[in-house]
């Protein structure tokens, strides 16, 4: 099916709600509209102390010492730990979800301003934070690494001193393709395009920052934490063989979550901390960040230099892609990917299109920075890939003088080749691009608006038009090929009839406001007939939850979406067993109505799922070998990622006197395969998109050279309000996955990967006429105003 | 959460009470009016008072927009809501209405007060930018009585201002004179942030040649920034395109930017004078049109 939906004039009304897909409103915004969430911070624990932490000024410096002797003395202070502490606990350093090891309080040097010293435990807030003034730490200033570029000169301080042996700032190198085979391409090819391409640093910044509250019970011996966490299952094993505590006694639990972005899936060493004075202290330990703390230190995204380079024939049928990238991993390498994937799915730079060879090499370094490189709505550093690709497309548009759209519809892989197999491995499930592409171009009215910018250009207005492209391999992962910290990728999910034929779905995955409550839901009526709002979903808590690594990368629907469904059918399978002893005919004679079994041929001879539930717990006779109860539990390892693509188009106009950007329209058609609820899709998508335009407009994190954050405040970090963006305009295409259950393939970060380069490219069409090929994200008012004077590296 | 440093908290009931809580205090106390940058850098402790007095409740004494003949009186405590919803003032200042517009958002308009944002001093401040435009003279009071300062004089360098530990701005004056107009534009990164250049003009016009104008310029300096040659150069000139490119030209030599993150200083610069141009031309516009 390719069109675009007929949306209903308001917003839908929940009494026709559909048993099933479709449009209804989402189950878990009642409570969020009225206020009545439930967040860590709203946990409150009789007898709870509160953390807080000292952290460093300076982004490189020796601890020469550290007297705690004054705020020890603070009358409502109980505790106040340094990293010599921590150390003697065996504590002081804990494992990166890279493999790598970060300091949970500094013991030797701090390596990034913002990083973590000591920590104060007070009868409150105020007085944690009022004890931390009264440490004094006497530092002796190193000289910090800044400059991504020049960490790896011979002479530039070292780091990563605590690494036996390291001897430079090195991290790793990886590479993916064929170098030779890309050489000989490039060699041959009738035109050859480079440009240097900076993703800068951004960060997630949820509304809600990351904090926990760490219990431990001491006659049980059991450690609840109620936590920010993406992911609480890995989070759990992560703490077991950390802490030495058992398993089986750490009960992790998420509450509702503001806003994750992948800001939320690495184990932070504030929990660690508050974890440490709750086993310390016998009591109840929360730890809020502020807004501050949230963004100078805790996981950023991005921070890679890329030098793409595109080969091509001259008229425009693209060969080959190579790219050389330098990566900056800050202080200590944090990232969240799949351990065999160390620049997570990068490779998928090859993008849409049908190359004779690509390839990519990658130096990773260490800087004086915040740890992480996680995420932020990146799938895997996706979001780099796709901007390497559909901005050099777009310089070699630029250099044949092509039209953008057509240049990409010359080279998109073609329906028939799918399996598609990339240069660099990637298989791609399912795709059909072109009408994708031509729905966008006509929804925005591609022809006319290239005819409105000819006569506007004419007369010395400034408006662009900007197009990306993008495939996405979201939903990680098999388990031959991926894990984290040697956890397979595969999600448990669970589900329960109830006598009365209402529903609990127990899913591993946890929600940070993509609405999973109504979608599983809706999975789990479209396969079993009950309706959405009879069904529970249970995320979050790993006492009540099966065991799965959680939510990122887009993974939700094509992992546990697919778990939900399954166990779904499975719990059918059943059913029918019971309705054939029911209508005493065999199962083969039941046909199954969505929501009811009757007898082939005769429609009138029928159970509901509800009857059969009932049934399942009554009294009577059951068919012979089938247990009371209707419930099933399974755990999903995908066989494949899944590919989700869309064609982005938006129209900018640039203010020639100021060089301030409007977006004025953003058309957006995605396919992400089976559609569960357009609504929540939409939603996905607005938010997705609103993010990108901050990237490319305004979103950068700073530094000095001296090593300082710049970028600490939200007066500082700016993130993009309504006012900064049109009324986004969606479509869609439908291309199932063939190996999905359902045929889902996540949309979570589609339109954060997607956006950015559209708006890039949209400006970059507006600066033609001042022959500026490529500008560095963010394109501030300055920043433009610079490349139009013929200085597309400006200082800021 | 940002959790501020301890501090005493008094709320003063009227202008006298006001005075002699800070004659008792001193430099340790500060006053809270609307408290957007205030409460902030309390809470980012950046700014560490002892005494923290609350003159919320003087609104009824210093909330007040009075038009005579030769001048405009606005109380310190008027709300920028109020200042949006004056059609006295916006009717005589049309400046107001720009810039009240391009000021944070509703929430923080209808909390900040006018006598807040002259005390903050902060270079990028947008009615410091108008008051500059307008030649507003600012009344200081303390209690030997009050004194009357220019804004050239009242701002004395970033977030510095010629209010005395014991003393409290208690009004703002803008001359009025007939014959003129006013605009203001603000180029900023993002809705709510400060400007990277703003930019207010005021110009008076007598028959076919400017008989006045004035510019105030905010981000491109210590203060607010006044050019007075901008005036000089404009007296007694029929208004023109190419004039008034001259006094962006003057704007953008006159000026003391400095690169950060929000700009270039050659942007800056560039802007000073495009938008110098841009307000000249909008205030001959609307003095065309009769607003």
């Amino acid at each position: 099916m390719t069109a675009v939906e007929d949306r209903p004039a308001g917003f839908v009304d929940n009494d026709q709600k559909p048993v099933g897909y479709g449009r209804m409103l989402r189950k878990e915004d009642p409570r969020f509209i009225r206020g009545m969430g439930r967040y860590v911070d709203d946990i409150n624990l009789p007898g709870m102390l509160h953390l807080a932490i000292l952290r460093s000024p300076v982004a490189h410096a020796r601890i020469i010492s550290i007297d705690t002797r004054a705020a020890e003395a603070h009358p409502k202070v109980k505790a106040v730990v340094t990293g010599a502490i921590l150390a003697e606990k065996g504590l002081a350093w804990m494992p990166t979800l890279s493999n790598d090891v970060q300091a949970v309080l500094a013991t030797d040097k701090v390596r990034f301003q913002g990083q973590e010293v000591a920590f104060v435990v007070a009868e409150d807030r105020y007085a944690a934070r009022d004890a931390l003034e009264l440490i004094e730490v006497e530092y002796d200033i190193l000289d910090p690494v800044m400059d991504v570029r020049k960490a790896l000169e011979p002479g530039a301080p070292l780091i990563r001193d605590d690494l036996e042996g390291k001897k430079d700032n090195h991290c790793f190198d990886w590479e993916t393709g064929d170098a030779a085979a890309t050489e000989a391409v490039f060699a041959k090819a009738d035109v050859v395009v480079s440009e240097d391409i900076v993703y800068p640093r951004v960060h997630p910044a949820p509304m809600e920052t990351c904090g926990c509250v760490a219990d431990f019970e001491r006659v049980e011996g059991k450690l609840t934490l109620w936590t920010t966490s993406q992911a609480p299952h890995a989070h759990r094993t992560v703490y077991a063989l950390v802490s030495g505590l058992p398993e089986h006694k750490i009960r992790v639990i998420a509450p509702d979550i503001g806003g994750g972005f992948g800001n939320k899936v690495p184990i932070y060493p504030g929990y660690v901390c508050a974890i440490v004075a709750s086993l310390v202290i016998g009591k109840p330990v929360k730890w809020t960040e502020d807004r501050s703390e949230n963004l100078v230190s805790t996981g950023f995204a991005r921070d890679y230099i890329m030098r793409g380079e595109i080969a091509a024939t001259k008229d425009g049928k693209i060969l080959a892609i190579r790219t050389n990238v330098l990566a900056d991993h800050g202080a200590f390498n944090g990232t969240a990917a799949p351990i065999k994937y160390p620049a997570g799915f990068f490779g998928v730079f090859t993008g849409s299109y049908d190359l004779e060879a690509a390839y990519c090499k990658m130096t990773a370094v260490y800087t004086n920075k915040a740890p992480g490189g996680v995420a932020y709505a990146c799938s895997f550093r996706i979001t780099e890939a796709v901007y390497l690709v559909e901005r050099i497309v777009d310089c070699l548009a630029y250099q044949l003088d092509m039209d953008p759209a057509e240049l990409r519809l010359k080279n998109f892989i073609q329906p028939d080749q799918f399996p598609y197999t990339s240069k660099t491995g990637w298989v791609y499930d399912s795709g059909d691009y072109e009408p994708a592409m031509r729905l966008a171009m006509d929804m925005i009215g591609y022809d006319e608006l290239r005819k409105e910018q000819a006569e506007k250009r004419a007369k010395g207005e400034l408006m662009g038009i900007g197009i990306s492209f993008f495939t996405e391999a979201v939903g990680a992962g098999p388990r031959k090929d991926m894990d984290i910290l040697g956890l397979g990728m595969a999600d448990g999910s669970e589900l329960r009839i109830h006598p009365t034929g209402k529903a609990v779905l127990r899913v591993s995955c946890m929600s940070q406001g993509q609405g999973h409550e109504t979608t599983y839901a809706q999975i789990v009526a479209e396969e079993i007939g009950i309706p959405p709002a009879d069904i529970q979903v249970v995320n979050g808590d790993t006492d009540n939850t099966p065991f799965g690594l959680g939510t990122y990368g887009s993974r939700s629907t094509p992992v546990s979406g697919a778990a939900a469904a399954l166990v779904a059918r499975k719990v059918r399978d059943k059913a029918q067993i019971i309705a054939s002893g029911m209508l005493e005919v065999s199962v083969a004679d039941l046909e199954w109505d969505k929501g009811s079994f009757h007898v082939k041929g005769d429609p009138s001879k029928s159970v509901t799922i509800q009857a059969i539930a009932m049934r399942a717990h009554g009294a009577g006779d059951l068919p012979e070998g089938i247990e009371g109860g209707l419930e099933a539990q399974i755990c999903y390892n995908p066989s494949n990622l899944t590919y989700p693509f869309g064609a982005y188009i938006c129209v900018v106009d640039v203010d020639p006197g100021t060089a301030q950007v409007k977006v004025r329209r953003f058309v957006a058609v995605d396919d992400c395969g089976t559609r569960i609820n357009p609504m929540i899709i939409e939603g996905q998508v607005h938010g997705g998109l609103t993010d990108g335009v901050g990237m490319a407009l305004m979103e950068m994190i700073s530094f000095d050279e001296d090593g300082n954050c710049l970028s600490g405040s939200l007066m500082d970090y700016l993130i993009p309000t309504a006012l900064e963006v049109p009324e986004w305009e969606t479509g869609y295409t439908v291309t199932p996955s063939p190996h999905h259950p359902i045929g889902a393939k996540g949309v979570g970060e589609s339109a954060t990967v997607g956006s950015p380069p559209c708006v890039v490219n949209a400006v970059m069409d507006a600066l033609k006429p001042f022959k500026v090929r490529h500008a560095d994200m963010p394109l501030t008012p300055s920043r433009v105003w610079e490349a139009m004077q013929g200085r597309t590296r400006p200082p800021i | 959460m940002q959790v501020p440093a301890p501090f005493e908290y008094a709320r003063a009931g009227n202008v006298a009470e006001a005075i002699g809580l800070l004659e008792r205090l001193g430099s340790s106390a500060k006053l809270v009016a609307g408290g957007h940058s205030l409460l902030p850098m309390m809470k980012l402790r950046l700014a560490n008072f002892e005494y923290l007095i609350d003159i919320n409740d003087l609104h009824g004494e210093l909330g007040y927009i009075t038009v005579a003949s030769d001048q405009i009186r606005i109380g310190a405590m008027t709300r920028h809501r109020e200042l949006l919803e004056s059609a006295p003032l916006l009717a005589a200042f049309p400046i107001f209405r720009d810039a009240e517009h391009v000021i944070a958002d509703p929430v923080v308009r209808n909390r900040g007060t006018l006598g807040g944002s002259l005390c903050q001093a902060d270079p990028s401040e947008d009615l410091s930018a108008v008051c500059t435009t307008l030649d507003a003279s600012c009344v200081i009071q303390g209690s030997g009585g009050q004194r009357v300062v220019s804004m050239a004089e009242f701002h004395r360098g970033p977030y510095e201002t010629a209010v005395g530990d014991d003393e409290l701005l208690i009004e703002i004056r803008l001359p009025l004179r007939a014959g003129g107009s006013s605009a203001y534009e603000k180029v900023e990164r993002r809705a709510g942030d400060w400007a990277v250049v703003s930019c207010g003009a005021a110009l008076w016009m007598d028959g076919g040649t400017i008989a006045e104008a004035r510019v105030g310029l905010a981000a491109v300096g210590p203060n607010t920034t006044g050019i007075p040659a901008i005036g000089e150069l404009l007296r007694g000139k029929a208004p023109s395109d190419e004039l008034f490119r001259e006094a962006g030209a003057l704007a953008s030599s006159s000026c003391s930017p400095v690169t950060d993150l929000r700009g270039t200083e050659e942007y800056k610069r560039h802007l000073a004078g495009e938008l110098t141009r841009r307000t000249l031309s909008t205030c001959v516009a609307r003095i065309k049109q009769g607003v």
